[in-house]
């Protein structure tokens, strides 16, 4: 046993339990609290429906487009040096640094319809602000730093030399990516696609200020705990956010078995 | 098939690592080079393999000029210093790579894979490690297998990077006597990268002693001991 794994040990659940599981808990014993029928009925309206859809949809489709963009930015900022990276580099952290409403109020004005892009891209038949796509930008604006600060380390600790051996082999660009690079990033990748996920589906401040908020077509399921607390309708809100809360964890859940997989695929103990 | 360069230079920064080498290796023949650290050696050898461009000069196989032709279209065999092994793949697909990834219209059924690889690590003498992955080997073993997937895509000449620069000494010694046995039964035209010059005149038909970046001398490793052509091919040889 390590030496004062005990006290470590207590520390740790201790802290957890504070910060995490007490109130998670307490919104499951508030959900728990509800008759099944009104807990169904809660969630059962199409306007909690229609939220779901576009939560989940928007942040998944915003994690893909943070982990495809963030791996492009993780490339070059590995693999290119040029003047002014390590600029570009303290850049990236940004959208953690920034209070989220500051960042949904500077994207709603850049984008709304008589914003510096809002307007050219409306001239093109493209709306973004108060719609769906407006959504999805601002999500992979908050979920970028994810997929970058997950991939970087891992793209700084490739070999060039084996990319060398593949290309000696006959390999084209395509093969030695899908082949040889492919299987080492997958692991990172997908953390920081999961990462990337589960904040946006609880995104909340960069989000309101760009969608709209139209009911059943712009307003997402954060949002929509919010009015019910408003309401006064604790319960409504709590069942809202105990199936966001399952929704996120057996993503998570499934993303890290998948992970554990891939570091492993032969199953065999090293 | 020959191994020609001609008059190639490469610089790096204000640094000429190489000022007008030509070699002739020719067909079968197991020529090193050797020189000090620094001497342009690894960066020849590179160029040769097509992974760096010279500003200068050009290479040429079996007379053919291949000075243009991107690394995965020389048909040449390369074995790094570091092994550079796919850690994710076990030891067989590693030696299959070569043909997997090969156009579809001339890639071998799986069945010739199979006969091509247990072939190549019988010899090897790795036929009993296939399902291992690089991580679980030893250094010479781990050598063996990147010589191993080299040799699957039957390339035109072998190139060798300090292929034991990472070895200790004892697993050296076998290596080497072992490499050139191996030379001797397939007659693959091949050369090697070493700074060691013991390895240099025990192993090779011919020896090219470079230094910052020009030949110093050429010639069989007799020739050499009993006539060094320089000051600095008798120090660096530490003949007395």
């Amino acid at each position: 046993m390590l030496p004062g794994l005990p006290v470590s040990l207590g520390v740790t659940v201790a802290a957890i339990s504070l910060v995490v599981l007490l109130p998670l808990s307490t919104l499951v014993v508030a959900t728990g609290s509800m008759k099944g029928a009104a807990f169904r009925a809660a969630l059962a309206s199409p306007r909690v429906m229609a939220s779901f859809t576009l939560s989940l949809g928007a942040a998944l489709g915003a994690a893909a487009v943070a982990s495809a963009a963030g791996l492009l930015i993780a490339w070059v900022l590995v693999r290119h040096p040029f003047p002014g990276r390590n600029f570009v580099d303290s850049l990236i952290d940004l959208p953690f640094a920034l209070p989220t409403a500051v960042a949904g109020i500077t994207l709603t004005t850049l984008y709304g319809p008589s914003g510096w892009l809002g307007r050219p891209l409306e001239a093109l038949g493209i709306k973004v602000a108060y719609t769906p796509f407006g959504i999805v930008l601002a999500l992979v604006f908050i979920g970028l730093p994810f997929s970058v600060r997950t991939l970087q380390p891992v793209l700084a600790d490739l070999d060039p030399e084996v990319e060398e051996a593949a290309a000696c082999l006959g390999a084209s660009r395509r093969q030695i990516f899908l082949r040889v690079l492919l299987p080492k990033l997958l692991p990172a990748w997908l953390t920081g696609f999961s990462l990337a996920f589960a904040r946006g589906l609880g995104e909340y401040g960069s989000v309101v200020f760009i969608s709209g908020n139209m009911p059943m077509k712009t307003e997402i399921a954060p949002l929509l705990i919010m009015t019910k607390l408003e309401q006064y309708d604790t319960a409504g809100a709590a069942a809202i956010a105990t199936v966001l809360l399952a929704i996120s964890f057996l993503m998570l859940l499934a993303l890290n078995r998948f992970e554990a997989w891939s570091a492993n695929p032969t199953g065999r103990a090293r | 098939m020959s191994i020609e360069v001609r008059g190639i230079s490469k610089q790096f920064g204000t640094h000429a690592a190489l000022d007008g080498v030509s070699i002739l290796v020719e067909p079968g023949e197991f020529v090193a080079l050797l020189g000090p650290s620094g001497s342009g050696k690894t960066s020849l050898l590179r160029i040769i393999a097509g992974l760096e461009q010279p500003d200068a000069g050009s290479v040429h196989f079996h007379g053919e000029d291949a000075t243009a032709r991107d690394a995965k279209d020389r048909k040449v065999g390369f074995v790094f210093q570091h092994y550079a092994l796919f850690g994710r793949m076990t030891v067989f697909e590693n030696v299959a790579f070569g043909m997997r990834v090969k156009p579809r219209a001339n890639r071998p059924p799986e069945s010739e894979i199979r006969r091509k690889v247990e072939e190549l690590l019988h010899l090897v003498q790795l036929d009993w490690m296939q399902d291992r992955l690089p991580s679980e080997l030893s250094g010479g073993q781990r050598q063996r297998v990147a010589l191993a997937r080299a040799l699957a895509v039957e390339p035109r000449v072998l190139l060798l990077d300090e292929p034991f620069g990472s070895l200790d000494a004892k697993v050296r010694r076998e290596l080497r006597s072992w490499l050139r046995r191996l030379h001797d039964e397939i007659h693959l035209t091949s050369l090697f990268v070493t700074h060691d010059q013991e390895e240099a005149l025990q192993m090779a038909d011919r020896v090219v002693l470079l230094h910052e970046g020009r030949i110093e001398q050429i010639g069989t490793p007799d020739e050499i001991r009993s006539r060094p052509a320089s000051y600095f091919v008798r120090e660096f040889l530490e003949i007395s």
